[in-house]
């Protein structure tokens, strides 16, 4: 089992000020909690891309890249909303290419690189569980725009976690092989679960507008467990990274991935495409 | 042999003697050959050849513009890439089953592919060295391959002629998609433009060498078009391309980097100069920017992924087992 987050993460509120933005701007929570989801969706999708052409087989490229056009179309849709309640103007894009590391809210499950299979899929399965219990908490949320959103990538989300169940079991259940690799990945990515439920602004959370991370952390594991057991895994018993990829604190990887992205965006500025 | 996505891969004659009535009645007919008629064991494998060297040509193909989906300049931009890619790799997947039609192996197929014994389209040896390259993929590389593969849709072949119907719907849209990108960087900055047009220079003339050597030095569409597999020569469909790409330049307010290229009242076409195959002839013999790129990247991916596949397999017998023992039990339960 893994430690509970620390209480004292700070919220999302505090990280505002940090950024060199007005905390007490109205929208400002509510901002830094849609653009957190969406930089999840929007660094996932990133790291997706990499595999389409690098695939164990062919299906596998056009699952994987289908599952990183869900993800991708999920961050557009939150970045446009994100744009619209910050009110400065700032489109999908402008938010995509032209936010510095620090302004990155996704956390860092997410965002390291992932060039084996085994780890692909074990993050996909705690990315697509943490995701399929927030999308179906949020589907609800009494803010409209995201109840809407929720309510269509909760279908999109049940899928991946379909699919990274299947590989799960199968790579854990395959040979003996599969099962080291399989482990080894799991180990690998639970260190980054504990961030996944880091608690988000309070306000939002009681008007709610925000799903309270701690309060899915019981459904989620209990999903994740249930598919590493099938596969004859065991959950690993680590202790957790330190994280701050809501604070806008990443990992060295993050940069590279940022300039990788925005590099062409960026040379030409003003340009449309 | 000829071939599709280009008809560039390099000849290798295949003829017959032998071929069944029924099989020549089918044809004389303009009908529809299916897996479990008979046909002449050369017509068996010059398809498989065909179809193997089609699928691969899709394969290898999401790399280059695979290359540019982490940089895509715009959200919408990546999504519509990744979507693209996405579609080449289920050609490749419709392709390696109306293969398997003819029973080969998709396994069998793919080693042929990394050891060098069959090919792909020598036009995914170029590189993609900026954004305006995967606009004039889309929409000259896509373009050639539509023009090849429009009439592969009436191949004697059901499997292959039915996936081409599919495949080409989707091309058709690729290649509006290219245009649409090129026109975009056409009508930017400076920068932009200068970017739209220097793709088009390096992709040009690999475009045209797309349908393969000239009718006179292509000895073996003789016998593709006898067996309806083949319905043009190399040279009118190029031509055809021609035709269709220069207007498209023009409303794209791009130049062509052909100074010859004209139009002929006469021929009711256009001219254009002469298509330098030296460089073609390189490339398949493998000297290309990046024919070796593109092997091992292949291969790489192939290797890498053979724990997945045979945990996948080694799981699916297992579950297999299972079952049986279950039906055992429940058999024996019963009795």
């Amino acid at each position: 089992m893994t430690t509970p987050p620390s209480s004292s993460s700070p919220p999302l509120r505090s990280s505002a000020e940090q950024l060199g933005r007005d905390p007490g701007r109205p929208g400002a929570g509510l901002t830094a909690y849609v653009l957190g989801l969406a930089d999840d969706a929007l660094v996932s999708a990133q790291r997706m891309g990499w595999w389409i052409s690098r695939a164990p087989q062919l299906e596998e490229d056009v699952a994987l890249a289908n599952i990183g056009l869900d993800q991708l179309g999920q961050a557009r849709t939150l970045l446009a909303y994100a744009g619209e309640i910050e009110g400065d103007g700032r489109s999908e894009d402008d938010l995509a290419y032209l936010r510095d590391e620090r302004e990155f809210r996704n956390v860092w499950l997410v965002e390291r690189a992932q060039t084996d299979f085994g780890v692909a899929m074990a993050r996909l399965l705690v990315f697509s569980a943490w995701q399929r219990e927030l999308y179906g908490a949020l589907a609800s949320s009494t803010d409209a725009t995201l109840a809407g959103v929720a309510g269509k990538a909760v279908k999109e989300v049940a899928y991946h976690l379909d699919h990274a169940s299947h590989w799960v079991v199968r790579l854990g259940d395959g040979t003996e092989e599969s099962h080291a690799r399989m482990q080894a990945a799991l180990d690998a990515e639970w260190p980054f679960v504990p961030e996944l439920f880091e608690p988000v602004d309070a306000a939002l959370v009681a008007e709610g507008v925000a799903v309270d991370p701690v309060a899915l952390r019981p459904a989620v594991l209990a999903r994740i467990e249930a598919v590493v057991a099938e596969a004859t895994l065991a959950v690993p018993q680590v202790a957790p990274a330190v994280g701050g990829g809501r604070r806008g604190l990443h990992t060295e990887e993050m940069g590279y991935l940022l300039a990788e992205m925005q590099h062409l965006a960026r040379s030409h500025p003003g340009a449309t495409w | 042999m000829a071939s599709v996505y280009g008809n560039d891969f390099g000849a290798r004659a295949e003829t017959s003697s032998d071929e069944p009535q029924s099989f020549l009645d089918l044809l004389a007919g303009e009908g529809r050959v299916e897996p479990r008629d008979e046909m002449p064991d050369a017509y068996r494998r010059t398809l498989v050849r065909q179809i193997a060297q089609h699928a691969h040509s899709e394969i290898i193909g999401m790399q280059p513009e695979g290359n540019w989906i982490s940089r895509a300049p715009s959200l919408r931009r990546k999504a519509i890439l990744m979507a693209k890619v996405q579609d080449e790799a289920g050609h490749g997947l419709y392709l390696y089953a109306a293969a398997e039609t003819l029973g080969v192996d998709r396994a069998d197929l793919l080693d042929q592919l990394h050891d060098g014994r069959q090919k792909y389209s020598s036009i995914f040896n170029y590189p993609t060295l900026t954004w305006a390259d995967v606009g004039a993929i889309g929409w000259l590389v896509d373009g050639a391959a539509i023009v090849n593969q429009v009439p592969l849709c009436r191949c004697s072949y059901g499997p292959y002629a039915r996936a081409m119907v599919r495949v080409c719907k989707e091309e058709s849209f690729h290649q509006r998609q290219g245009f649409e990108i090129l026109h975009t960087l056409s009508h930017g900055t400076p920068a932009q433009r200068a970017m739209a047009q220097d793709a088009v220079d390096r992709y040009w003339w690999p475009s045209l060498m797309m349908f393969g050597p000239p009718d006179d030095d292509s000895p073996n569409s003789a016998q593709s078009m006898a067996w309806g597999i083949k319905r043009f020569s190399n040279d009118d469909l190029r031509q055809r391309f021609v035709d269709m790409t220069v207007p498209q330049a023009e409303a794209l307010g791009l130049t062509l980097p052909d100074p010859e290229i004209r139009w002929n009242e006469e021929r009711g076409h256009y001219d254009f100069g002469e298509v330098d195959f030296t460089e073609l002839f390189e490339v398949i013999k493998g000297h290309g920017p990046c024919n070796a790129q593109r092997m091992s990247h292949r291969v790489r991916a192939h290797e890498d992924g053979a724990w997945a596949r045979e945990a996948a397999s080694a799981y699916a017998q297992k579950q297999a087992q299972k079952q049986a023992e279950k039906q055992l039990v429940r058999t024996e339960g019963a009795a």
